[in-house]
């Protein structure tokens, strides 16, 4: 599976919930696929959607999920030490890993080459790490967002992207509808 | 006056809960004073820009934010400030140890202080700079006028404010 077919497979279980999505193609697949105002969309900074999301999380008390890329937290590493130390019940982390940067065209990451992200997440202290294949993430995801304990997943998947517009709607529209529902 | 509890109980009046920090041997004093407040959850960052995406997040969740930080920071964050903080407006108090000003020993802070006030400015940032003790009492209204606005704001503090760096 490529990572279109996965938020489209996911959408029903992050639908009720607070997203935090990443730049470029994940938040466009996002907003294609489920535009809501608990999604949260990354128009630019790439590499913080952890970090945005963990923040969230840490602020207020309902479930947060932090869609980032195997690029992206290999961009801003030191969120996982950050995160382990500071951990949060309220809080999934999903990392989808498809090895590449999708959004620039595909250049694979160190993550599929040597670099493996679970270890990483556990080395840095992250203690509920969880490993899955595309086609099971579903009710992983399920049971991250439903526990009560903070979960970093890392989905393998394919390399791969569709066609889609740039997101047009305004930053600061998107963070009022999306702070409403936070509040709401 | 002690100014590391004057910048916290500013913190504080002002509803400031939330503070990242990323450290300067400048800084030690108001960190630790940050530690210790119960009405701060205080969480070190391993990045400034790191810091930056917590605080975008923590004022979404309903908390008023400040980062802590070295004016070597800027150098790292600009991207950050451009496309997180100013794109979505989100307000946010940069409290920064300002080195390499006067009474800096280390040659290569100045490297990065004589461009500080430049980026700054280029990136439309308001910009204050303390540098005698006294310049803290305009902290409080610092911190009113960034969350009127919505908009980061620079404090840069040098080591004249701070009594000097080190053994001097």
């Amino acid at each position: 599976m490529i990572r279109s077919e996965i938020l489209k497979e996911i959408a029903p279980i992050l639908n009720p919930h607070l997203v935090v999505c990443n730049i470029g193609l994940p938040s466009q697949e996002l907003h294609m696929i489920d535009d809501n105002e608990r999604n949260f969309y990354m128009l630019g900074t790439m590499g913080l959607s952890s970090s945005i999301g963990f923040g969230l999380a840490l602020a207020q008390d309902k479930p947060v999920i932090s869609i980032d890329g195997d690029g992206s937290v290999l961009t801003n590493l030191g969120t996982l030490p950050t995160i382990a130390n500071n951990a949060t019940g309220n809080y999934t982390l999903l990392i989808i890993d498809n090895g590449s940067y999708g959004s620039t065209g595909d250049q694979p990451t160190y993550a599929g080459m040597k670099t493996n992200l679970t270890n990483v997440a556990r080395a840095c202290g992250c203690e509920n790490v969880i490993e899955v294949q595309d086609k099971d993430l579903g009710p992983v995801l399920q049971e991250a967002v439903d526990s009560d304990q903070m979960t970093i997943i890392v989905c393998k998947c394919d390399s791969g992207n569709i066609k889609l517009p740039v997101i047009t709607m305004d930053p600061v529209v998107i963070r009022h509808r999306f702070m409403e529902a936070v509040k709401g | 006056m002690n100014i590391d509890k004057k910048i916290v109980d500013d913190l504080v009046a002002n509803d400031v809960s939330f503070v990242t920090t990323v450290p300067c041997k400048q800084l030690a004093g108001v960190i630790e004073e940050v530690e210790a407040r119960e009405d701060i959850f205080h969480i070190p960052s391993n990045k400034e820009d790191e810091g930056m995406g917590l605080c975008a997040g923590a004022f979404m969740g309903g908390k008023r934010p400040a980062i802590i930080m070295q004016n070597t920071a800027i150098g790292v964050t600009i991207n950050t400030l451009a496309t997180l903080t100013q794109f979505y407006r989100l307000p946010l108090p940069m409290i920064i140890s300002y080195r390499g000003e006067l009474r800096e020993p280390v040659a290569c802070q100045v490297e990065m202080a004589v461009h500080t006030k430049a980026l700054l400015a280029q990136l439309n940032i308001p910009t204050y700079h303390f540098h005698w003790k006294d310049d803290v009492k305009e902290f409080d209204n610092i911190l009113k006028y960034t969350f009127m606005c919505n908009k980061p704001v620079a404090i840069l503090t040098d080591a004249n404010f701070w009594g000097g760096y080190g053994d001097q």
